[in-house]
């Protein structure tokens, strides 16, 4: 499984992308992967306040669907709106492909995220 | 788990194994939207093993049987296969099956394999007269080949004239690629296709024989998850979400499958009664109209907020490529054109009830 260096993930297998107070976030490759063939993107609002924990959103595969739950609180400032027409493109490129962008409220919560190192070894365990 | 005896050739192939049920199945090997692809323009091998196969033979076997099931079996022939629904005396259903007339006294049932142990007690505690019923489930393997090719695919390792094969007839010993096959013209698709019934020892066998002749074609292992979109789109429906004991087969637009004219069955009154008054639900497709993928249990309501029913299965269709339900509504909302909300993640999203099947093949056979 892919994983890029310069972000934190989580154990629902989302990732966090830091530029200063604003943080992307997205599915990593083991999500996308897991998941099979993306279908369906559902999208917050922006504008939405949201605390750790809340449902940011929901991924879609042909089976099932998996709500995403934002790992750090804030105030959603943007949203990937091409994954509405395109969501095949969370499969093809899950680290290029945000759901939304956040301007932080708490940043003592970034501690709880995973580097890449921990996160690896997360999903290492996962396959057993 | 348990496991059938191709779980090593799946696991082989590159299968995802989930728990279905209690069984170890591939749910895809490659993808579920290009394994459904596959079947549609090509053709697609399930192991369908863990159905359950009973064999009921003896001299009152039609009439224990006409008593069990809602359709009539007095017309069928030798060689053909009849669906019908298993009823209580309610009208809720036990199981939806196959029967395969073998001789007039002597039929093979193919039960969903989540039922088979429920279904054995349930018609062994019913039988009257002469009539032995077994369960050979664990003995027998069970392949569908499935698509277009399918017969092409099948000729190959077969003398038997299969084009003589018509829709929902078999043949009771066929050799296959040296191995004796009970051939069936049926399947769960929406596709032309063969559902292949042997002994459990040659399962490994006929895969690999079966894959091998249908490279060519563009055969491909399928899985648990195309073979769902693939009969969700052709409106079959699937005990457990559109069938069960809650459900009545007159609910479930199974009415072409209930003889309410023949000899008395199990459930009759009550569904004669239900046919009589009008049946309060009605099963319906649903086309979405706002954005949302409607999934099984999701509530549908009305345009005032009002319970109008509940989604029994949903997905994004692959043919089709739209957002579609079935959905058990009440009456009164289960008119094609109508407009309801399904509601997903608290949301209403708007929906449009139109007619079934979603999907029909140009029929050939």
């Amino acid at each position: 499984m892919e994983t890029r260096h310069d972000r934190l993930y989580t154990k629902d297998h989302e990732w966090v992308l830091l530029e200063g107070s604003r943080a992307k976030i997205g599915i990593t490759d083991y999500a996308q992967d897991s998941l099979g063939a993306v279908v369906f993107v559902e999208l917050p609002a922006v504008g939405d306040s949201l605390a750790a924990g809340d449902v940011l959103g929901a991924v879609e595969s042909v089976k099932a669907a998996s709500e995403v739950y934002t790992p750090l609180s804030g105030t959603v400032i943007a949203v990937n709106e091409a994954l509405e027409d395109a969501p095949e493109s969370l499969n093809e490129q899950p680290y290029e492909q945000w759901l939304a962008e956040l301007e932080l409220s708490d940043q003592a919560e970034l501690g709880q995220l995973l580097d890449e190192a921990a996160y690896q070894e997360f999903c290492a365990g996962e396959e057993h | 788990m348990k496991q059938t005896p191709l779980y090593d050739k799946h696991l082989e192939s590159g299968g995802k194994i989930i728990d279905f049920g209690g069984w170890a199945l591939p749910v895809q090997y490659q993808g579920i939207l290009e394994e459904h692809e596959a079947v549609r323009t090509r053709a697609g091998l399930f192991d369908v093993s863990h159905m359950g196969e009973l064999w009921l033979g003896g001299p009152d076997t039609l009439a224990n049987l006409q008593r069990l099931v809602t359709n009539d079996l007095s017309k069928a022939r030798d060689g053909q296969a009849v669906y019908s629904p298993m009823c209580m005396e309610t009208g809720g259903i036990v199981d939806d099956l196959l029967l395969y007339r073998l001789a007039e006294q002597h039929w093979l049932l193919v039960v969903n394999a989540a039922n088979t142990d429920k279904d054995e007690a349930w018609i062994r505690e019913r039988l009257t007269g002469q009539a032995v019923l077994e369960n050979r489930s664990a003995q027998t393997a069970q392949l569908a080949l499935q698509g277009p090719a399918a017969e092409r695919i099948l000729q190959r390792l077969t003398p038997a004239a299969l084009h003589e094969i018509r829709f929902y007839r078999f043949l009771p010993d066929v050799t296959v690629a040296d191995i004796p096959v009970l051939v069936s013209r049926t399947g769960y698709t929406g596709e032309d296709g063969f559902e292949l019934y042997f002994p459990a020892d040659r399962a490994t066998e006929l895969w690999d024989r079966l894959l091998e002749a249908g490279r060519s074609d563009g055969l491909v292992p399928a899985g648990l998850g195309a073979r769902d979109t693939l009969r969700f789109e052709a409106a079959l429906p699937l005990y457990g979400q559109e069938l069960g004991p809650d459900i009545s087969p007159l609910e479930a637009g199974l009415d072409r499958f209930v003889k309410l004219e023949k000899d008395d069955f199990i459930g009759r009154a009550a569904l004669r009664e239900q046919q009589e008054r009008g049946v309060p639900r009605r099963r319906v497709g649903l086309a979405m109209v706002g954005r949302g993928v409607p999934r099984s249990h999701y509530p549908v309501q009305c345009c005032d907020g009002q319970a109008a029913g509940i989604v029994t299965s949903g997905t994004f269709a692959p043919t089709v490529k739209q957002n579609l339900a079935m959905a058990l509504l009440e009456r009164p909302f289960a008119e094609p054109g109508r407009l309801v909300d399904v509601i997903i993640r608290g949301k209403p999203v708007p929906a449009r009830v139109i007619d079934l099947p979603f999907y029909s093949r140009r029929k050939t056979t």
